[in-house]
Order: structure tokens, then C-alpha cells, then sequence
């Protein structure tokens, strides 16, 4: 699948999740996704930038700017070296946290967009990816 | 430097516009804040006018509900008012429900709504 753009932002802190929610909005808006669209896919991103932060201890947030035939897209990928998660449909469930969160960050984020992907590791950390198409 | 979102108080109700992207400290800053406020001024209502929020994650969504639940045992109601669209829709899909959080269109709106509790 075409790429057409990609940037690489790294999460360190909380401002840094603010980063990642406007850089995904203007991906969004390029891509002319409808207001509802954007705000979805920002809402998912600052769920899963603020997982990478306070569970994964940190990490990095891949956007690109994909071209499907006639229909545009983004992708964003989150990446951690942190503990990974050892039971992953435990984590997507609804209300599960081992924090002091609401835990509906991933099940949430599944809901809020097209494609959905996570991979985690015990030990390695924790990749999740999703895309939201126009 | 200490970032604050500021309070406005209008006789017994307590005036809040948020017209930044908030990262999670200033959230939880205002949260004190208010709850600080409140007892110190005794306000019987807060007003928040989220009208130029662009988005509400879960930990924004818990720290209006925390507000709200705060204000409630210092005997005041909260409304929270001016949620876009797009928020709302965003945020029922993402499984929130600002359970015990008063709504309102817009600030006259939460004005009255907060006048007749
Ligand atoms: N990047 C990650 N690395 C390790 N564990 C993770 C990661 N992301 C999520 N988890 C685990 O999955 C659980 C569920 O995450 P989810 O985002 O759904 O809820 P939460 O963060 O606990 O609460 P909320 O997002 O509602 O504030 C987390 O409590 C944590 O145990
Ligand atoms: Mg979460």
C-alpha cells in the first residue's frame, strides 16, 4: 500500500500527547476526513499515546499517510519497549484496568476507528496500530 | 511556570471556559482548583463551557465526572456545557458516560438549568 508521508514523533511526557492529537488532527483534515472522523481517530490516538506513555514507560508514534485506490488514510502506530501485555483480550475489554484508569483506552480506540491491530510481548513491549480511512 | 485555566466567579456560580488542548496535569490542576474554589467561596454551581474542546478522551471525561462528583459534595451542582457534536458522538462511541455530570446546550442554558436546582 502507497505511503505517501510519514513522521515519527516521540512520547516522553504528557505534553508530548498533545503533540500526537495535532499532528493526527491535521493528518486527519489533509486527508478532508469529515469532523466526526477526525475527532475519532484523535480521540483513539490520545488514548493509545497516553497507554504508551504511563504503561509502555514511553516510546514512539508512527503517522503515515496512506493511498488506497481513490481513498486516503492514516495510520498511526504506537511503539513501546515496556513490560507488554500479558493477556490482550483481557486489556481490550471493557472496564479492565491495571491502573487507576476506566480501562476503555483500548477497547475505545478499537471502536473508534477502521482497522485496529496490536501486538505485545511479555517482557518486549507493545505495538498497536490503526487506521482510520476517509 | 504554573499553567492555570482560570475561574470566573459571577456571584455564587463558578465560571470556567476551557479554551485549550489540555494536557493531563492542567486537567488535574483545574480539578483542585475548582474544588479549592468552591469551598473557599462557597458557590452553590460550576459552569464549564467545553465549546472549544475538539476532544474528550476518558481521562478528560473522568476529570469532568470528578468535578462534578467534588463539586457535589461540597453542595454544588456542576453543569457542563457547549459539547460539540462530534465530542458527543466521539465520546459514546468510545464507551463514556459522563454518568452524574449535568449537560446543557450552551452557558444560558446552564445558567438557567443551574437556577432552578
Ligand atoms: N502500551 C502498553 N503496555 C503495557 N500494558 C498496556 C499498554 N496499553 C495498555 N496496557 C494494559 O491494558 C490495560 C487496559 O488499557 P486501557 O487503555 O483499555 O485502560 P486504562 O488505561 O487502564 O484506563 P483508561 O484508558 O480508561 O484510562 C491497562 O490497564 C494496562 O494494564
Ligand atoms: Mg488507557
Amino acid at each position: 500500500m502507497p505511503v505517501l508521508n510519514s513522521e515519527v514523533l516521540p512520547v516522553r511526557g504528557e505534553g508530548d500527547i498533545v503533540s500526537v492529537r495535532q499532528a493526527v488532527r491535521k493528518w486527519a483534515v489533509e486527508i478532508k476526513c469529515s469532523l466526526v472522523d477526525q475527532t475519532k481517530v484523535v480521540t483513539a490516538a490520545s488514548e493509545l499515546a497516553r497507554n504508551l506513555l504511563i504503561y509502555g514507560g514511553g516510546g514512539e508514534v508512527r503517522l503515515e499517510k496512506l493511498q488506497e485506490g481513490l481513498r486516503g488514510g492514516v495510520r498511526v502506530t504506537f511503539e513501546d519497549k515496556g513490560p507488554g501485555i500479558p493477556d490482550i483480550p483481557q486489556a481490550l475489554s471493557d472496564g479492565f484496568t491495571s491502573g487507576s484508569g476506566m480501562g476503555l483506552g483500548l477497547g475505545g480506540a478499537k471502536r473508534l476507528v477502521n482497522d485496529f491491530s496490536i501486538e505485545s510481548e511479555v517482557g518486549k513491549g507493545t505495538r498497536v496500530t490503526i487506521t482510520k480511512w476517509k | 511556570m504554573q499553567e492555570r485555566i482560570p475561574i470566573l466567579q459571577m456571584g455564587r456560580v463558578l465560571l470556567v471556559t476551557i479554551q485549550v488542548d489540555m494536557h493531563d496535569r492542567l486537567a488535574l490542576q483545574l480539578q483542585d482548583d475548582l474544588t479549592n474554589k468552591i469551598s473557599e467561596s462557597g458557590a452553590k454551581g460550576v459552569l464549564i463551557d467545553i465549546s472549544s474542546l475538539e476532544m474528550v478522551d476518558s481521562f478528560i471525561g473522568r476529570v469532568l465526572a470528578n468535578i462534578s462528583s467534588m463539586a457535589s459534595v461540597l453542595d454544588a451542582k456542576t453543569v457542563v456545557v457547549g459539547m460539540q457534536p462530534a465530542v458527543a458522538i466521539t465520546l459514546v462511541e468510545l464507551g463514556l458516560s459522563l454518568n452524574g455530570v449535568l449537560t446543557a446546550l450552551n452557558v444560558m442554558k446552564g445558567m438557567k438549568l443551574l437556577e432552578r436546582e
